[in-house]
């Protein structure tokens, strides 16, 4: 059972609570826009063997989407955040560099 | 023979005799008894029979860990097969069924398998039954089926009630014993919220039995004033016969409370099912005793030395008159103690270590009990029943050496911690050489969502055997956990239990080490499903190498106690067959729940009316009362059809479709979403998510509108109606509403989160009775109140005002092609609004009308239906919708995947209107078929059915269909064959069967 | 007014605690900048309640403000002052971007009262509703088995259960079930 703090409410929700939106932080590719790249908008998914930034909604909650930064493989969670950025913020890249010191990975 | 002793028995009360009933016979037992003691003290010790060979079984076991003493519990429809006797607590009147045996338990004829036993070694069955394949269905499988099994599933449906409890604790503890009482008593002083959790009736464990001594207290005098202790805390709960089932991510655990298996006809539920969210998990669950693998072991009378000292001890139940004791460690001398104190002769310890005990030996030895050591048993005689046992030494390889006559043989291989709950969630072991067994690795906790470990073991589940390190390992992880979770805790001196000078276990595999294949084939590992030693030995030879393949190919461990006993023994056999080191060939998965726990606890409340939310409409009981047959669509339930007396559905329906083409007819549109969108973004907003272009919609007026995903394809549809300069009404589909108003906010949310738009799910807060047919406007007319006539109101023109007194909102539209008004009124005025409008149509001869007639009446009109027409792959220039997408649109959500060459395809298969040459109805999806077939052989296909009524306005069969380049072949014939073999000819025409020009609803 | 139909018709039920339709409530969600001193002030006009914190229930008597979400409260009200309520909302948020929508007879509302309110709750939702989580002043917005709801404690021994219409039945019976005689959990004493 995947437990996660909403940012917008404060509660710690459990998984049956909550409502999975995939990938988090995709950029969203409209008309005009090349068959590659939106290719990569609409279907083309990581699925990392570790650590992972995602889209929740505490929909039995506050209705609010968050995003989180977990690992795919032991479920730690790094963090929890705003959906209303483009980017993790410092402070869980920070947390996650000091986790897991060995892993590099490029967010969008 | 077994009986009960005429004194002690801690957990028995004499006074309290209740009478209970085994396979019709009749048998007394004390309260506090289980139904194993109370059978071993009427001396009925045959209590089961193997699975695979019939062979004759005793209880083995005095816990959850009991593999044969299983029978059907209750009567009808309380009736539970495989039920432990171990673990059910005597009641009156307790009514138990043995299992797997014809025509009775005394005189199996599935007994006689096990004179066949030579031949049926591992991996039997998927050896012989190959051949001949004919065989399969006819005569092995039936013949297989009827041998084999354990209980039967209950016939009747259960007639109790089960429930969850949902709670979030700081520590759960899992198990009761000395250790799990010490911890809580530490962690509940630390003011953590403790849950503590215990599987049998009784606090304490094994520690009572052992005659453990704490702090210069006998352990019973100890446990009680720790149970006081902790009663008086606030912020820790006890729960007896309740057990942590299962442990998953972030700390969730499964605890299954037997509530009321313990009463015979009590009030509340019969298992309660706990969903704990725990900041950590602490298992004090114990170890299980290992059998020892000799010739005969199966034999009813062999049982293990703990339990045999717990029926002693607990019940003053003796399993025997002369209890042959053998070992390899120093515990089972308790047992031989406990026994010669209650005045049971112990012929002989048979002890396989050279060099004996320690000082239980020697205790044992003062008491005059005669000790033979580097000794072991070399087979035992009895056919139903222990009759003496065969000696032999230790490392040779079975040469007997001395007769002991015995009926009953107390075995102890040494102690495995419980470490499934640690392993559930991917705790790691690690073996110990010198203590024999697997336990917890501390290094390789399962990790929790800090990243850092959240289950912590102890005491004998952690591998501590003495009570005094028991005690120890107790407080460290108490203090583990307490610190673990930012609290502190007092040092306390650490408490004081008596230790015995111990010798080291020796590891014993099997009896005698050099067995020949003759004695190995009677060594019992699993005593279930008939496992040998020798067939782990031929699984190995055989090349099933891996523990999982051998576990898989033997059955070993498969039986309903999943290998308690059996599992370390037997890859212990399997390292010693490869010549590999026992950690190097590991465990099976361990997996929860650790016993089984009834599919009623899993179910909770979710059974008969509760199964599954239904969702009512405001006028629901109106249309129950007026016999309506429902359908679901999603949770709602919706008035299919309103038959009336004498009619069958078929003409119910037809009934209701002329009605409304002829008259006037009413439905319950309520299920349709509404969601409001409003803010100075709004216009902006349903730009992008309609492909129409929503914004230039009038105040006042409606607009159909379609939906997209990103992908392009159609989702739902509805009206949309401009409330004002900011805000606008969407309908959606009935089924759509919750899906459509999370899409929304999904975008509003996370991706155009600076514009200004709120959006709000109104769905429920109205009824909507849509008021079709051409005397519509007569029967708004007569319950009086608004203008609604053409130049008042127009077609796709809303307007708010009163009906019969009550506030209302009405839209001209029309999902039928009549004259229609849809009128939306707050749900608590729904049902007067609906009786208003039938007693003003009674004159027009208005008539309700359900789901299926709608679903005709749009046919008619060939109006498409999200999920008749659509189907997930279907964009909507596909159904002829292309005027329904703006071309003056930059984007909309799912323009730029409409865009894929795909998509834009001239080929596509597109709606059309399908002509049956026989005017009968086409079958529901069927295809089109064409010339040639596909690489797999199959007809080729050019369209198929997607939705086909008989029309009773026209007198025929109508359907629409997609069909390859459809709208560009009017007129071509199409052959769809059917399920039944008919091919079924139709021809292409537009799918507006009826008024094509709109004239009905345009009056 | 008679032909006002309330979703339970005023149903109830007897167990360890007892179960009923609560009295009809106005209610109106409300959707803007909850830090607007005008939004809050609006709010206090029409229920007579002092604004909330974030989960906050504050109420006087059966009106109040339930925080929702962080753009988003529930005022309860008289049912027949509705109306006259989303005028002044309207009116004194005319220059603010916000939402106001009656939802009267979208919810249902639920009386649960007696010792042992707990732990019916907790048979139904996955919130922690242990006093030192959860209490009078607080709301709750989660699950109740299948379906959305939420709740708040007047007091310490009673609860009220919102949750929408067309499951009004469905969630009054699993309460009925979770409050059934003999089903006494005792966890919270």
């Amino acid at each position: 059972m995947l437990i996660l703090h909403c940012p917008c409410c404060g509660i710690d929700a459990d998984e049956t609570e909550l409502t999975p939106g995939g990938t988090a932080h995709l950029k969203r590719e409209g008309p005009g826009s090349s068959d590659e790249a939106f290719e990569r908008y609409l279907f083309l998914r990581e699925n990392p063997r570790g650590v992972h930034f995602e889209r929740w909604r505490h929909a039995h909650g506050c209705g609010k989407w968050f995003h989180a930064a977990r690992c795919t493989m032991t479920l730690e969670v790094f963090g929890t955040y705003s959906a209303q950025t483009h980017a993790p913020p410092r402070e869980i890249l920070d947390r996650i560099a000091e986790r897991r010191p060995q892993e590099r990975r490029e967010v969008a | 023979m077994s009986r009960r002793l005429s004194q002690g028995g801690r957990l028995i009360d004499r006074s309290r005799t209740f009478h209970f009933t085994v396979d019709g016979r009749r048998y007394g037992g004390f309260a506090g008894d289980t139904l194993a003691s109370a059978l071993l003290a009427s001396n009925r010790t045959l209590m089961g029979r193997s699975f695979k060979y019939h062979r004759p079984r005793g209880v083995v076991s005095s816990g959850a860990e009991e593999p044969n003493a299983l029978f059907g519990l209750g009567t009808g429809d309380r009736f539970e097969p495989n039920q432990r006797a171990t673990m059910t607590e005597l009641y009156p009147d307790l009514t138990a069924l043995s299992q797997n045996r014809w025509p009775n338990l005394e005189q199996d004829l599935g007994g006689l398998i096990s004179r066949a036993a030579r031949v049926l070694p591992a991996g039997f069955y998927y050896k012989t039954f190959l051949r001949p394949r004919v065989f399969w269905k006819h005569v092995y499988e039936p013949v297989i089926r009827a041998l084999a099994g354990l209980g039967h599933a209950p016939a009747e449906k259960d007639a109790d009630r089960y429930e969850h409890f949902n709670v979030t604790v700081d520590v759960l503890i899992v198990g009761g014993g000395v250790a799990g009482l010490q911890a809580a008593r530490r962690a509940g002083a630390a003011g953590l919220r403790v849950l503590l959790v215990e599987q049998t009736a009784q606090w304490g464990g094994r520690a009572p039995v052992d005659g453990a001594v704490i702090e210069g207290k006998p352990a019973d005098a100890w446990i009680t004033g720790v149970l006081s202790e902790l009663q008086s805390m606030p912020n820790v709960h006890m729960r007896p016969r309740t057990m942590g089932a299962g442990v998953y991510d972030h700390g969730y655990a499964l605890v299954y409370e037997r509530v009321t298996d313990h009463v015979s006809g009590a009030q509340g539920p019969r298992h309660r099912l706990w969903r704990v969210r725990a900041g950590r998990i602490l298992t004090t669950t114990g170890a299980l005793e290992r059998p020892l693998s000799f010739a005969g072991n199966d034999l009813p009378g062999v049982m293990l030395a703990g339990a045999v000292r717990d029926y002693v001890v607990n019940h003053a139940v003796t399993p025997g008159e002369r209890v042959l004791v053998v070992t390899n460690n120093d515990d089972a001398y308790r047992t031989a103690l406990a026994l010669s104190e209650a005045g049971v002769t112990v012929p002989a310890i048979v002890d396989a270590r050279p060099g004996g005990g320690g000082a239980l030996a020697e205790a044992a030895r003062s008491a005059g009990l005669r000790v033979l050591t580097g000794t072991a048993i070399a087979g035992l005689s009895g056919k139903r029943h222990v009759t003496g046992a065969a000696l032999c030494l230790q490392d040779g390889t079975g040469e007997v050496t001395e007769q002991i006559a015995c009926d009953t043989v107390a075995m102890s291989g040494g102690w495995s911690p419980v470490v499934h709950l640690w392993s559930h969630c991917g705790g790691k072991l690690t073996w110990d050489v010198d203590e024999v067994m697997f336990r917890p690795d501390p290094n390789r906790p399962p990790t929790g969502a800090d990243g850092r470990g959240f289950v912590e073991a102890a005491g004998a589940a952690n591998g501590y055997l003495a009570t005094a390190d028991i005690l120890g390992d107790a407080d460290r992880a108490a203090r583990a956990v307490t610190e673990a979770l930012g609290r502190s805790l007092d040092d306390a001196p650490a408490l004081q239990a008596e230790r015995e000078e111990t010798a080291p276990i020796r590891a014993v595999w099997t009896m005698p080490e050099k067995a020949p294949v003759k004695l190995r084939e009677k060594m019992w590992l699993d005593y279930q499903n008939d496992v040998k030693v020798s067939d782990v030995a031929l699984a190995a030879q055989e090349g099933f190498e891996s523990v999982e393949h051998a576990k898989r190919y033997t059955t070993l461990g498969m039986a309903t106690d999943q290998g308690k006993l059996s599992n370390i023994n037997g890859l212990a056999i399997l390292a010693d067959t490869l010549g590999a080191e026992i950690p190097a060939v590991g465990t099976t998965t361990f997996r929860p729940p650790y016993t089984p726990i009834s599919i009623g606890s899993v179910a909770g409340e979710a059974r008969g009316d509760l199964f599954q939310p239904i969702r009512r409409t405001p006028l629901h009981h109106l249309h129950e009362a007026a016999g309506a047959v429902f359908e679901p669509v999603g949770h709602w339930r919706r008035p299919y059809v309103f038959p009336r007396d004498g009619e069958t559905v078929a003409q119910a329906v037809e009934r209701e479709i002329l009605t409304v083409r002829h008259k006037v007819g009413l439905l319950d549109a309520s299920t349709l979403g509404k969601i409001i969108v409003k803010g100075p973004d709004a216009g902006r907003f349903v730009d992008m998510i309609y492909t129409n272009k929503m914004s230039t919609l009038k105040v006042g007026r409606c607009r159909y509108g379609l939906m997209c995903s990103e992908n392009g394809f159609l989702m739902d549809d509805g009206v949309v109606a401009r409330l004002d300069e900011q805000t606008f009404l969407c309908h959606t589909t009935s089924g759509g509403a919750d899906h459509i108003h999370a899409h929304m906010e999904d975008w509003l949310q996370t991706e155009w989160w600076d514009w200004q738009v709120y959006v709000a799910n109104v769905t429920e807060q109205y009824a909507q009775i849509a008021v079709a047919g051409p005397k519509a406007r007569e029967v708004l007319e007569t319950v009086g109140g608004m203008d609604v006539s053409k130049d008042a109101m127009a077609f796709m023109d809303w307007a708010d005002g009163a009906l019969a007194g009550i506030p209302v909102r009405v839209f001209r539209i029309s999902f039928s092609g009549e004259l229609s008004y849809e009128i939306a009124v707050p749900a608590s005025r729904g049902e007067a609004l609906w009786q208003a409008l039938r007693s003003a149509g009674e004159t027009h001869g208005i008539a309700p009308y359900g789901t299926e007639a709608l679903h005709v009446l749009r046919a008619e009109k060939g109006l498409i239906m999200i999920g008749d027409e659509t189907d997930g792959t279907v964009v909507p220039q596909d159904l002829g919708l292309d005027w329904a997408i703006s071309k003056k649109k930059d984007d909309f959500i799912g323009m730029r995947g409409q865009q894929r060459r795909e998509l834009s395809r001239p080929d596509r298969w597109k709606l059309v209107g399908l002509e049956t040459l026989s005017g009968g109805v086409l079958p529901d999806g069927a295809y089109a078929v064409e010339e040639g077939r596909n690489a797999n052989g199959q007809r080729n296909v050019q369209g198929r059915v997607t939705s086909t009524y008989r029309s009773p306005t026209l007198g025929r069969g109508i359907a629409m269909g997609l069909v390859r380049n459809g709208p560009d072949r009017m007129g071509e014939v199409l052959d769809f064959p059917g399920t039944d073999g008919v091919v079924h000819r139709a021809r292409i025409v537009s799918p507006a069967f009826y008024d094509p020009e709109g004239e009905r609803q345009n009056v | 007014m008679s032909d006002v139909a309330t979703p339970l018709a005023d149903a109830s039920f007897d167990g360890f605690v007892s179960v009923s339709e609560a009295p009809r409530t106005g209610m109106i969600s409300l959707r803007g900048d909850l830090s607007d001193t005008a939004l809050r002030e609006v709010c206090g006009a029409v229920t007579g309640a002092a604004f909330p914190a974030s989960r906050g229930a504050s109420l006087d008597g059966s009106h109040g403000v339930l925080w929702m979400a962080p753009d988003e409260v529930l005022l309860l009200v008289a049912p027949g002052s509705v109306p006259d309520s989303l005028d002044r909302i309207g009116t004194a948020l005319s220059d603010r971007h916000h939402l106001a929508v009656d939802v009267t007879d979208a919810r249902a509302l639920i009386s649960v009262d007696g010792l042992g309110v707990r732990d019916v709750l907790a048979k139904l939702t996955p919130a922690d509703v242990s006093p030192g989580n959860f209490g009078p002043g607080e709301l709750r917005r989660t699950r109740f088995a299948q379906v959305a709801a939420a709740f708040w404690m007047p007091t310490e021994d009673s609860a009220r259960v919102i949750c929408f219409r067309s499951v009004a039945t469905y969630v009054f019976d699993l309460l009925c079930h979770a409050a059934a005689p003999g089903g006494e959990v005792g966890y919270y004493r």
